[in-house]
């Protein structure tokens, strides 16, 4: 366990954005869906859970009229364009009690990995977002719903999808799982193949390394092997990863999940890389502050523990920013005015780790859902400082195009 | 605090840690002064008769942690042929409730002996009670069980002597910040000087014009003093100072991670927050303590903050360093010299003030 407050005191709980905020992920040709789908749907729910509220509706036959109207649409608009929709959207898939619902939650919901012990089973489709820099959308997919079957509508669900991931309980008997892994995998590959498959090999807490990575390869060597008898010997682009709530690999795991869906990650990762190489900057995140996401690092090689210690020090910085940025908020704990806007000055933090100040973290917000932390090396004296700040604003404003912020 | 002891400078504070057997007495020991994580006390057995820890704390004042097993056959010899060498002398002690207990009873029957002990041979000391474990009471219930457990314990602590404010009371549990909060009010009690240091701290914090400091020792992490000016006393977290430190102990413990130093070396120099809405740096201010300020967002005044923070150093040095006192007194001109001197002899009666009729 990383922090000892309940979620809402620690971190702010994902507030919603504000309303002015355009979304940077809303590509051009999206105003024309969104409008037509806000004309559709008579209630005020967020459009990004339609595609999922209104599967539910069909499910349930609740004004079925309308909600055939609706996905009509909705089925033509999505054939016009061939990229998905800009939100990241995550189906979480794989067997009972392998932990899809723990991953959620410790995610987006930012509950204790502890607490997840006692989550009840998901019997329905529940959408959850989160409202930061991104705002991802995940659902969970119940291992019993029949979605293979014909009069299942399929398109609800995986036609606007990015990326499918399949949770393994490493710690369980998984040959069952990798048949319906399989299953599921040749179906998405064949009707959806823009999907992106992911495998969560999880619960690899506790486990000794030798173990861990023996299963690790049996998984994947019988996942390449059946899917080669499928007729997809390339392995169908599947990933693997090795996660565990309990440390940061399914932080990381998710981040790199998430940067797959990123249309702009070359850009962010080129100038990262620009960024290192100019200021011998050892590594850079840049992190989605309120979900501890990385959306892109440089090209150096990454570790687990820069990882940990970068999102570790995003907390410090959060939570302090949470005790003392209080006049900054209203009585009932909304953000009435952005005041750090309002004075032009960007926050920034640095740790110095010792007295010559040659190693140290450096972390600047770029806006309020997104920060850089890099770790310095040696070399970067505190007299480079001033050109690390002056090529960092550089790279602000370049992000700033990135993203039409 | 004896009148022995009230002439070294270099104090020994005698502080008993007793309870019940699992009652968590060694685990928040090892939490606040050893770096464990709170899931990593499980590995933890039980305390074999007395396990003594010598902690240096803010320079001139020196746990003497007594944490005493606490099984009955101990508890009994403690109470028997070892009475007048546990009980003597005693300057805290922290008794430790599971409020979870199954056997209430004998929780009270035991902790009515104990106390009557320490009336016997220390009967000016301290008592902090902590109802611990109170992360396994429902959280509605928590104000009525705390309640109602203070209540009966007040009741034994009268019948033994112990009287108004000679005991007090906290909840805590080492799954939050409630731990800090506890020990805090703990070592508040101990700092001998705590009045001379918050004068000092009060002065720095009108000359940088700063809306908060916090004082914390280094290696515990605990808030030692606090000194609160202006709008900042309308900051809706009360109990930000225990998250501060429950949030500088977690960094720690992912530093050493990285590092792989031990938790206890882990130091970082220095640690810079800016904002729009205020500014923050920690820096060292003894050997033993960082100082954490909060500023209003200026960057000139926060930059001269931080060299005026580094020129009060010497100011605060000899606080720290006792033995060379004679010496430094010399390079200090009048006002500080009158600090100096109170804070010899004074202060101690200012401790026992806030003993007696706080």
């Amino acid at each position: 366990m990383r922090t000892l407050f309940g979620e809402n005191i620690l971190s702010p709980s994902p507030r919603p954005a504000p309303p002015s905020k355009t979304n940077p992920f809303e590509l051009s040709f999206q105003s024309s869906v969104g409008a037509s789908s806000l004309s559709s749907s008579s209630t005020s729910s967020p459009r990004q859970n339609d595609w999922l509220t209104q599967h539910i509706q069909n499910q349930q036959r609740l004004s079925a009229e309308a909600a055939n109207n609706h996905s009509t649409s909705n089925v033509s608009s999505r054939k016009s364009h061939a990229r998905r929709k800009g939100n990241p959207k995550l189906l979480f898939m794989g067997m009972r009690r392998s932990g899809k619902s723990s991953i959620q939650k410790v995610i987006f919901e930012k509950f204790s990995p502890a607490e997840t012990l006692y989550l009840d089973p998901t019997t329905r489709i529940e959408p959850a977002t989160m409202e930061s820099f991104i705002k991802f959308e995940s659902a969970e997919l119940p291992y019993n719903l029949p979605f293979t079957a014909p009069d299942f509508d399929r398109d609800a669900i995986f036609a606007s999808t990015g990326a499918i991931i399949w949770v393994l309980d490493m710690q369980d008997e998984y040959y069952h799982s990798i048949t319906k892994l399989i299953e599921t995998a040749v179906f998405v590959l064949e009707n959806y193949p823009r999907i992106n498959f992911e495998v969560f090999i999880h619960k690899t807490d506790g486990l000794s390394e030798e173990y861990k990575y023996d299963t690790f390869r049996d998984v994947r060597q019988r996942v390449a092997d059946e899917l080669a008898d499928h007729g997809h010997a390339d392995g169908g682009g599947i990933a693997f990863y090795q996660t565990s709530i309990f440390d940061h690999s399914v932080y990381e795991a998710m981040s790199k999940v998430i940067q797959k869906l990123l249309p702009q990650l070359p850009a962010m990762e080129s100038l990262l890389n620009k960024l290192c190489s100019a200021c011998r900057i050892q590594k850079a995140y840049l992190f989605d502050t309120i979900s501890k996401i990385y959306l892109a690092t440089d090209a150096s090689p990454t570790f687990l523990k820069d990882y940990e210690v970068c999102s570790d020090y995003v907390d410090v910085i959060v939570d302090i920013k949470q005790i003392y940025g209080w006049q900054t908020r209203g009585q009932d704990g909304v953000l009435v005015t952005d005041s750090s806007r309002e004075s032009g000055a960007p926050g920034e933090s640095l740790i110095t780790y010792d007295k010559s100040g040659n190693t140290y973290i450096y972390a600047r917000e770029i806006n309020d859902y997104l920060s850089l932390i890099c770790v310095m090396g040696q070399g970067s004296t505190a007299d480079k400082r001033v050109l690390i700040d002056y090529n960092v604003s550089i790279l602000n404003d370049a992000l700033q195009q990135v993203f039409k912020l | 605090m004896s009148t022995a002891e009230r002439g070294k400078r270099h104090k020994q504070r005698k502080v008993l840690l007793m309870g019940r057997s699992g009652a968590g007495k060694s685990s928040m020991r090892s939490i606040i002064f050893s770096n464990y994580v709170a899931k990593d006390v499980r590995r933890l057995g039980a305390t074999v008769d007395v396990e003594h820890s010598n902690i240096k704390f803010m320079g001139n004042l020196m746990l003497n942690l007594w944490d005493c097993g606490g099984q009955d056959s101990f508890v009994e010899s403690y109470l028997t042929n070892q009475r007048s060498h546990v009980f003597t002398s005693v300057a805290v002690l922290i008794f430790v409730f599971d409020v979870s207990s199954k056997e209430p009873a004998p929780d009270l029957l035991s902790f009515a002996s104990t106390i009557r002990a320490l009336q016997e041979f220390s009967p000016n000391s301290k008592i902090f009670v902590l109802c611990h474990k109170m992360d396994l009471v429902p959280p509605d219930q928590k104000h009525t069980v705390y309640q109602q457990k203070v209540k009966e314990i007040r009741a034994v602590c009268e019948d033994e002597g112990f009287v108004g404010k000679q005991v007090d009371f906290c909840s805590s549990s080492i799954w939050d910040q409630s731990l800090y909060k506890a020990w805090t009010s703990v070592i508040y009690f101990l700092v001998p000087n705590a009045t001379v240091i918050e004068n000092m701290l009060q002065k720095l914090a009108e000359v940088l014009d700063a809306r908060e400091m916090i004082l914390y020792e280094r290696t515990t992490c605990l808030v030692v003093t606090h000194i609160t000016r202006g709008d900042e006393s309308h900051n809706p977290y009360k109990d930000r100072f225990e998250r501060i430190s429950s949030i500088l102990k977690t960094h720690k413990h992912s530093m050493s991670r990285h590092t792989g130093q031990m938790p206890s070396e882990v130091a970082f120099a220095e640690m810079q927050i800016k904002t729009g809405a205020f500014m923050f740096f920690i820096t060292r201010l003894t050997e033993n303590t960082n100082l954490a300020v909060v500023m209003p967002s200026d960057e000139a005044s926060f930059n001269a903050a931080r060299v005026n923070v580094q020129l009060a150093r010497t100011e605060f040095a000899h606080l720290d360093i006792v033995e060379k006192k004679g010496k430094e007194a010399h390079n200090y001109n009048a006002p500080r010299d009158a600090i100096t001197t109170s804070d010899d002899g004074d202060v101690d009666s200012q401790t026992r003030g806030r003993l007696n009729d706080d």
